[in-house]
């Protein structure tokens, strides 16, 4: 902890420093929750007032009743993002392994060729990606979304980097107990590439749940939407009824709120984590 | 270990061919696709295109406030943080909440903020200030998510901020008290050179980062660009030509202008923080 002299007063400006940072974090979040209990009359209004004056539930009531396809969005949104951070885990974690471990044919070709890939913003793939897809008939599906990105070259490179780290006396030790390769991967090397995994897992996981370029582009069809995207078809619907817009974004925040709330430990580790590894 | 290679073959290598392919062509999606070799002929294009323009210039500005603003308000906060203020993991937690919060939430909550009678503008006439019209008005609507995302994004470098400050030795804060440095020369001296690998890490995240700006631009103005061009941004230009105008072969020629602009930027910063981490 750095020391910072005892001037009580040089104290008081930290603590009035950090308050109002605080609030002005919450307030926009505090203000949509407000409003989302809000009457439609009482937005309208004006009034900077962030207890609602006349408290009610209808725009939730509104917005289930109206908008039957909230829940698929939902559940697109959670298949999605569980398979795409589910297969980088597994892909990310094997080929980072194969890259820092194996021995085989081009090995140094495919590295650097990782590292290139790095470089191209997502931008460039996009539009092919688009062509493929459509090639396929992948347009407006899961496997659309789901395939292209099911590995990362980021996460190769951190987990090549983590394994390349890693003592090699325990997977030799594996050997001599008379497991493969694929034995020593599963049960000594996933194990102890825990934190690593972890910190991959939160950032593929927020990537995929919040991503909107991709699905924007090969989604179409309302029922396939995910959370995003329907919310921002939803906006389009009720253009200056914030109240259920509000309401609608309250809905679309918690389940990820609530996840943050759990886990905010890994998700601050993995920042770190990323961060450190620079 | 090798479908993350297939992958990464299919999904990233195959359409990084395809793209400089179709920058080379006019491409016409009429049912099947249709190419026609046209050779540089949309990089020629790119230099007389008024809106290629327009889109640099308003990401380049972006990047230019939004990068700086966010490292130092990241740096401000993480350093008030580490000052010895009680629970400061607290703290940290909430500061994090935009960080998790799903762009799309995040911009309509402060659509609605920016609002002609919104909460901003309730603020600033309550303060005496002249209020504006965020959304409507050309010459702040940049402003405004300019301000929104540094407000979101600060947070997340906040935390690798942190984590470095608190990996600092303390002995090298106690010989400096010996020799008599005020707690401000000790900041310029010690934490700042100290980080110097941090920001520089920081820096190239964000710069990647900024310029991939869509998400915000695209809702903001229900994906035309608008007021008037202002929230015009490269990577929003890229969709609008597939998708609005249905020119490929261009589209992919602006994104491999965006791919030289970022790259280039990214070597620079490199040499202006002359080397690597140390």
């Amino acid at each position: 902890m750095k020391t910072i002299p005892n001037f009580p007063w040089l104290k008081g400006l930290l603590y009035i420093v950090i308050i109002s940072y605080a609030v002005i974090t919450l307030i926009p979040f505090l203000w949509a929750l407000s409003a989302s209990f809000k009457p439609l009359s009482e937005i309208i209004n004006g009034e900077p007032n962030f207890l609602p004056r006349h408290f009610t539930l209808d725009n939730y009531k509104q917005i289930f009743l109206q908008e039957p396809l909230f829940l698929r969005w939902l559940l697109n949104s959670v298949l999605i993002a569980v398979s795409v951070t589910g297969l980088n885990l597994l892909f990310n974690s094997m080929a980072g392994y194969a890259l820092a471990r194996l021995r085989f044919a081009g090995r140094n070709f495919w590295f650097f060729l990782i590292l290139a890939v790095l470089a191209v913003p997502a931008q460039i793939t996009l539009i092919p990606t688009f062509l493929i897809l459509k090639a396929v008939g992948w347009l407006n599906s899961y496997q659309g979304m789901i395939v292209p990105s099911m590995v990362n070259a980021t996460f190769i490179f951190m987990m090549r980097q983590f394994f390349v780290n890693f003592p090699k006396e325990l997977e030799e030790a594996g050997q001599l107990d008379g497991l493969n390769t694929f034995g020593i991967f599963r049960y000594i090397i996933l194990p102890l590439a825990q934190p690593a995994l972890a910190a991959q897992a939160v950032f593929v996981f927020m990537g995929s749940w919040n991503n909107f370029l991709l699905p924007v582009v090969i989604l179409f069809d309302p029922e396939m939407f995910t959370l995003p995207l329907g919310l921002n078809t939803f906006k389009g619907q009720y253009i200056s009824y914030w109240n259920y817009i509000m309401a609608a974004s309250m809905v679309f925040t918690l389940p990820a709120l609530c996840i943050y709330a759990f886990f905010n430990r890994y998700f601050i580790q993995s920042v770190t984590f990323t961060g450190g590894k620079g | 270990m090798m479908p993350a290679i297939l992958i990464l073959g299919a999904f990233v290598l195959l359409p990084i061919f395809y793209a400089v392919f179709l920058s080379l062509h006019k491409v016409q999606l009429l049912g099947g696709i249709n190419y026609e070799f046209i050779g540089l002929r949309n990089f020629q294009r790119l230099f007389t295109d008024a809106r290629v323009g327009i889109a640099l210039r308003n990401t380049a500005e972006y990047v230019v406030i939004v990068v700086p603003s966010q490292t130092i308000l990241a740096l401000v906060l993480a350093v008030t943080l580490n000052s010895g203020i009680h629970a400061q993991n607290w703290w940290r937690v909430l500061y994090f909440l935009p960080t998790v919060t799903s762009s799309a939430v995040l911009t309509l909550i402060f659509m609605w903020i920016y609002n002609t009678d919104g909460l901003l503008n309730d603020f600033l006439s309550f303060l005496g200030l002249p209020t504006y019209n965020w959304l409507g008005d050309p010459s702040v609507a940049l402003k405004g998510i300019m301000i929104m995302n540094i407000w979101s994004t600060a947070p997340f470098y906040m935390v690798i901020y942190l984590a470095a400050l608190q990996d600092i030795p303390q002995r090298l804060y106690e010989a400096a008290d010996i020799d008599g440095a005020n707690w401000w020369q000790k900041f310029i001296y010690i934490t700042i050179p100290l980080l110097k690998p941090v920001t520089f890490f920081v820096v190239a995240i964000g710069i990647i980062g900024t310029f991939q700006l869509f998400d915000q631009s695209y809702i903001f103005s229900g994906g035309t660009g608008g007021p008037n061009n202002a929230t015009l941004t490269v990577v929003l230009l890229i969709y609008q030509t597939v998708f609005r105008y249905l020119q490929m072969g261009y589209a992919a020629a602006i994104a491999f202008l965006l791919a030289v602009v970022i790259i280039t930027v990214t070597i620079l910063q490199r040499q202006l923080f002359g080397g690597e981490r140390g």
